[in-house]
């Protein structure tokens, strides 16, 4: 892994644009293939889908809707739902946000771009949120700042730890500055627990962006990152614009957050259930007297 | 009654002979000192920090700052912090909470920096790491938006007791100009954009965002410094004779509630 980044090159995206058309042109069968948006590799969907959604030429982690990720996540029917039926208003009166997301609703059977509730992993108990890019880039308004802020609220009234999965195209434009506060909200939530000493994790999915990087996804006690998805803080277009130049393709990759010092570790899919359970054996006080820290998993 | 629209005072706070950061302080404030540095990294000059008299009383005085001319805007990148402007701000109001000084927060700017750098140094860490530590500090927080609240780059320094804003400053979500290119594509109707988001003192008084509008000069703060800054002093006077006779329970947990109850939604 280490020799491999040594020895790699930093693509430039000079041709971007000449890339974008041609991308445009292939024309692949959207059900039938899978093109990986890191590498572009092509595979078939069915080989994609068999694997986790995971890209098998470069190992990029492809985006997850909340019920797949529950479903690969928390044990079989361990999960309980917190909140299932709140839904936003539309505060400064935005055109078209509330046809938006009714149209959503029916579409993704998601009242909002955030699930959150209490499940079990390997038999640990922990409050769950898990937030989805099939909503609205899974944007922070009043709902997704009102449930995360609830989670973290249950968890320290019953000393819990909580996960959080994080994906988000930042602040939801829509609410204007009202969803600006849910991100002071939610950290001062998320401080509460902390303070209580409660174990706060959070794993950063594809992609977690603006608002949500600026709030609760980056205080966490440990920071899990998914392989090779997208993490930052601006948009790369609006850095582009700023600096009046390309970016290299590994800017504000899970990598590029772990050799930057923002990261605890970067772990696959496959492996979460059993990371997340191990930290939150580590983090029992009564694990410290038995001396059983799980390693047997 | 102010009845400009939101464009037309995005206009007024970007005229260049509005009062900045560096014309308020030493009107606000005696013998100030400033510190510098994050510890970490550097010291940002898109934040000034410090600590001076206000009314005879020390207090710690954090703001974002843009410049009155070019020169002084290399120094402080147009008032758009990188990561060590935030540092330094969670530095200086750590020194206060220690020291048991009210923090003043001025804020005035686009929003935080987008660049290389930037991110390399986590930008969205620092600001996180803000609004964690700024909603639990131990001493009052009064913060008040001169002119440009840009989003979280605003907000990093605005997690307070209470929340003042000059009669045309705007706080915001997202830059105008922002929102006028994802909403049209377009960049250049940021004036529309501008009246669309409800981002003026009032607006956000009615959210409850805002707890206090201090009136400027007539015709906006460039026409009367002196005139703005007492204001904004008479203000923070009340502001902090409000806070500091309350106990620490009370003043940590009125915050929480302060942030807590903004949203709007409903549970069916």
């Amino acid at each position: 892994m280490v020799l491999e980044d040594l020895f790699s090159v930093v693509k430039t995206r000079f041709n971007g644009d000449q890339k974008d058309e041609e991308k445009k042109k292939t024309d692949i069968p959207k059900d039938l293939m899978f093109k990986c948006p890191r590498c572009s590799n092509v595979a078939f969907m069915d080989d994609f889908v068999a694997i986790g959604k995971i890209c098998p030429n470069c190992g990029y982690h492809a985006r997850l809707s909340a019920a797949e990720r529950l479903e690969v996540t928390a044990d079989k029917g361990s999960f309980k739902e917190f909140d299932g039926g709140m839904i936003s208003k539309n505060p400064i009166g935005f055109d078209g946000y509330p046809e938006k997301q009714e149209a959503l609703r029916a579409k993704t059977g998601l009242k909002d771009a955030v699930i959150t509730g209490e499940a079990t992993i390997h038999g640990e108990k922990l409050v769950l949120g898990i937030m989805d890019s099939n909503y609205m880039m899974a944007s922070m308004g009043s709902v997704v700042g009102e449930k995360i802020t609830r989670a973290f609220e249950y968890a320290t009234e019953n000393k819990l730890p909580i996960v959080i999965f994080t994906c988000s195209g930042g602040a939801r434009m829509q609410e204007g500055t009202i969803s600006l506060m849910q991100m002071a909200k939610t950290c001062a939530a998320a401080q509460k627990h902390s303070q209580s000493g409660g174990l706060y994790i959070t794993v950063m999915t594809d992609p977690t962006t603006g608002g949500v990087t600026a709030s609760f996804a980056s205080v966490g006690d440990i920071i899990i990152a998914e392989p090779k998805v997208l993490i930052g803080f601006a948009g790369r277009r609006v850095i582009e614009g700023t600096i009046k130049q390309r970016l290299p393709d590994d800017f504000q990759s899970a990598e590029f957050l772990l050799e930057h010092g923002f990261a605890d570790m970067i772990v696959e899919r496959r492996r979460l259930r059993r990371t997340i359970a191990h930290l939150i054996r580590l983090h029992k006080t009564d694990s410290r007297e038995t001396g059983n820290g799980g390693t047997h998993l | 009654m102010n009845d400009l629209t939101a464009s037309e005072r995005l206009d007024l706070i970007r005229n260049k002979n509005r009062p900045t950061v560096r014309d308020y302080i030493p009107l606000l404030f005696d013998d100030f000192f400033e510190l510098h540095g994050d510890r970490l990294y550097g010291d940002d000059g898109a934040v000034i920090g410090g600590i001076g008299y206000f009314k005879g009383m020390p207090v710690t005085v954090i703001a974002t700052v843009k410049g009155r001319n070019l020169e002084e805007n290399k120094a402080s990148n147009f008032g758009m912090p990188h990561p060590e402007g935030y540092r330094k701000a969670l530095r200086l109001a750590k020194q206060a909470e220690k020291f048991q000084r009210p923090v003043i927060c001025l804020v005035d700017t686009s929003g935080a920096f987008c660049g290389i750098e930037a991110e390399q140094r986590g930008q969205g860490e620092a600001i996180a790491r803000n609004l964690m530590e700024f909603s639990s500090l131990k001493t009052p927080i009064i913060t008040v938006i001169l002119g440009e609240g840009g989003s979280g780059g605003a907000l990093a320094l605005a997690v307070c007791d209470e929340l003042a804003m000059l009669e045309n400053a705007l706080y915001s979500v997202i830059s105008p100009r922002g929102c006028a290119s994802i909403l049209w594509k377009d960049a250049s109707r940021e004036k529309e954009a501008c009246n669309v988001l409800k981002i003026t003192a009032e607006d956000l008084t009615g959210f409850g965002i805002c707890d206090h509008i201090i009136e400027e000069a007539v015709g906006g703060a460039q026409n009367g410094p002196e005139q703005t800054a007492e204001n904004i002093s008479e203000y923070i006077c009340e502001a902090l004779e409000r806070k500091m006779k309350k106990s620490l329970d009370e003043l940590l947990n009125e915050r929480y509630t302060k942030f807590r109850k903004i949203g709007e939604f409903s549970e069916i």
